[in-house]
């Protein structure tokens, strides 16, 4: 991929593979779609053939839009059967294809509901019936869990995966949920400002991140020590409000930014070089008298602490 | 009254509003009511006035028809094609929307005319014809047209062109099966407008086509021609012609209220 003044990188998948791209507002996640779309100029190649200089409906691609944007004056049957149909196979063919996904996705009772008399979980699983009924080389989903309630997104992503699995071709998802990387993932390719900063399977990923952005996504710390990285739970930070004497221990200094119940723990953000997560019981928060704007002093073994090389 | 309670509206708003209204009612008003009901049937019986009846139906349906065909394609275009000089092309279809239509039609003339330019070379002729007031209304109508579907073509954006063309669909697939149908509202208020243009003609079609009672001859140039011979004939025809704008616009409101 080479979207000149955009983003740079190499990206080679395999048939069948679900890669699953994160990375901060602006890191050229969407960009990345259109591009394979042909909605931006970019370099891209599917099998044997060259999409470069091909025409957007002449691209085999499947696009999940974030907004949905399924055609409101066409019901849901409809919706599905457009892409079939205008790929040139009959009306009755595309039909049954669309009615086909359409019960696939359990919503065959639905078929002659217009868009506007959809739920929201509803109306993503005719756009993703949509995208996949023309029998697309490259399945592109733009944050397809967005705007949706906590459980139907939970639903969504069940079957999607369920979907994804039996997808011949390569599947691309964007998304700012980990819980999507880890769930839906064969590789996670992490972006951040318009390069590729990680590709990997993402446990990998997720254990030993690259970007601040994923280390937050997973809830790690990450600290940069010349050339390694050290990554780190919050519940293996220690706060004190006197420099630690032990030697063998990593220390940091700065004023709490704020203090949030976090499960059965109290959650402390300290600004200080990088921001980094503290865990505490309750009752040490107490005891320390823990405020925002108070100065600390946090420090981690140097046992209970991952360290890898920042380029891989 | 609904709403919160904000004050009394003031006389300086008021007043002008009332004044506007009446402007704008009054003399319609007094139309309806000094029209001489007793002989109206005899006005409308007479040959010349069915005649111009029929030729105003006739070639205010033909020019919506013709910038439904010819105004769609160049509304679309306008909206959705980024080609080069396409502001040029907006701001010179635009022109005929302020052109005082008198000059409209002396530029038919100029164009089209028996010794016109392009019309000495034409193996028909177009002035003095039917055709003639059809092209001269197409002439003045279309720009409202085009503007009206403009705006509606670009209010859905292209979004869901885009999402036709992932689809694989060609532009043309797009405009039948997206673009288009979107854009219906738009095609209906824009036929309505170039409708209403077409029905009031006078200036253009009288320059270009002339007043010819059977071909050329209109509801407004048959007006104006009564009102210098018999004003009561200029007002029962007038009555007649205030009667159909306002019933087929009417008639339009109410398929788009049940089209929404």
């Amino acid at each position: 991929m080479d979207l000149p003044g955009r983003m740079c990188g190499e990206l080679t998948a395999e048939a069948g593979e679900v890669l699953v791209v994160i990375g901060p507002n602006g890191a050229g996640k969407s960009t990345l779609l259109r591009a394979i779309a042909g909605l931006e100029p970019g370099r891209v190649r599917v099998g044997e053939e060259d999409w470069t200089a091909l025409e957007v409906p002449r691209r085999r691609v499947g696009y999940v839009f974030q907004d949905q944007s399924l055609f409101p004056h066409l019901s849901a049957l409809d919706n599905v059967s457009f892409g079939p149909r205008a790929r040139g196979r009959s009306r009755r063919e595309s039909d049954v294809a669309a009615r086909d996904w359409l019960e696939r996705f359990g919503i065959a009772g639905l078929a002659h509901r217009k868009p506007r008399e959809l739920s929201g979980g509803q109306a993503q699983r005719v756009a993703i019936a949509r995208a996949l009924a023309t029998d697309p080389d490259v399945l592109l989903l733009d944050e397809p869990f967005t705007g949706l309630d906590v459980s139907v997104q939970m639903a969504l992503r069940i079957e999607l995966g369920r979907h994804l699995r039996d997808f011949p071709g390569v599947a691309l998802l964007v998304t700012h949920d980990a819980i999507d990387a880890l769930t839906l993932a064969d590789r996670v390719l992490v972006l951040d400002d318009g390069e590729v900063a990680q590709v990997g399977p993402p446990a990998e990923v997720a254990a030993a991140p690259r970007t601040p952005h994923v280390a937050r996504l997973v809830g790690l710390n990450l600290v940069a020590d010349g050339a390694d990285l050290i990554a780190f739970t919050p519940d293996a930070v220690v706060v004190s409000l006197a420099e630690p004497e032990s030697s063998s221990r990593l220390r940091w200094r700065g004023p709490i930014a704020s203090l949030a119940p976090h499960g059965d723990a109290v959650r402390v953000l300290v600004h200080a070089t990088p921001d980094l997560l503290a865990d505490l019981t309750p009752a040490a928060a107490v005891e320390l008298g823990l405020e925002p704007g108070r100065e600390v002093w946090l420090s981690a073994k140097a046992t209970a602490v991952s360290r890898y090389g920042a380029r891989g | 009254m609904s709403g919160p309670r904000l004050g009394r509206a003031p006389a300086i708003l008021l007043v002008p509003a009332v004044v506007a209204v009446a402007l704008l009612v009054v003399p319609l008003a007094t139309l309806v009511l000094d029209t001489p009901w007793r002989t109206l049937p005899d006005h409308l019986g007479s040959e010349v006035v069915r005649q111009a009846l029929a030729i105003t139906a006739l070639s205010s349906l033909l020019t919506v028809i013709a910038c439904v065909v010819l105004g769609t394609p160049l509304a679309w275009l306008l909206a959705r094609v980024d080609f080069h000089g396409r502001r040029v092309v907006r701001a010179l279809v635009l022109v005929p929307l302020v052109l005082p239509p008198v000059v409209a039609g002396v530029a038919l003339v100029t164009a089209l005319g028996r010794n016109g330019l392009i019309g000495q070379h034409l193996p028909f002729a177009l002035p003095y014809t039917t055709s003639g007031v059809v092209l001269a209304h197409t002439f003045v109508s279309l720009p409202f047209y085009v503007l009206a579907v403009e705006g509606a073509l670009r209010t859905h954006g292209s979004s869901y062109d885009v999402v036709a063309a992932t689809l694989g669909a060609d532009r043309w697939t797009t405009f039948r099966r997206v673009t288009l149908p979107l854009a219906v509202p738009g095609v209906l208020a824009g036929s309505a407008l170039a409708w209403a243009r077409s029905l009031g003609e006078f200036g253009a079609t009288i320059t270009f086509a002339g007043n010819y009672p059977g071909t050329t001859q209109t509801m407004p140039s048959l007006i104006y021609v009564a009102l210098n011979s018999d004003p009561t004939v200029a007002r029962s025809l007038s009555l007649i012609l205030l009667a159909l704008s306002v019933g087929v616009l009417v008639l339009l409101r109410e398929r788009w209220a049940v089209g929404r």
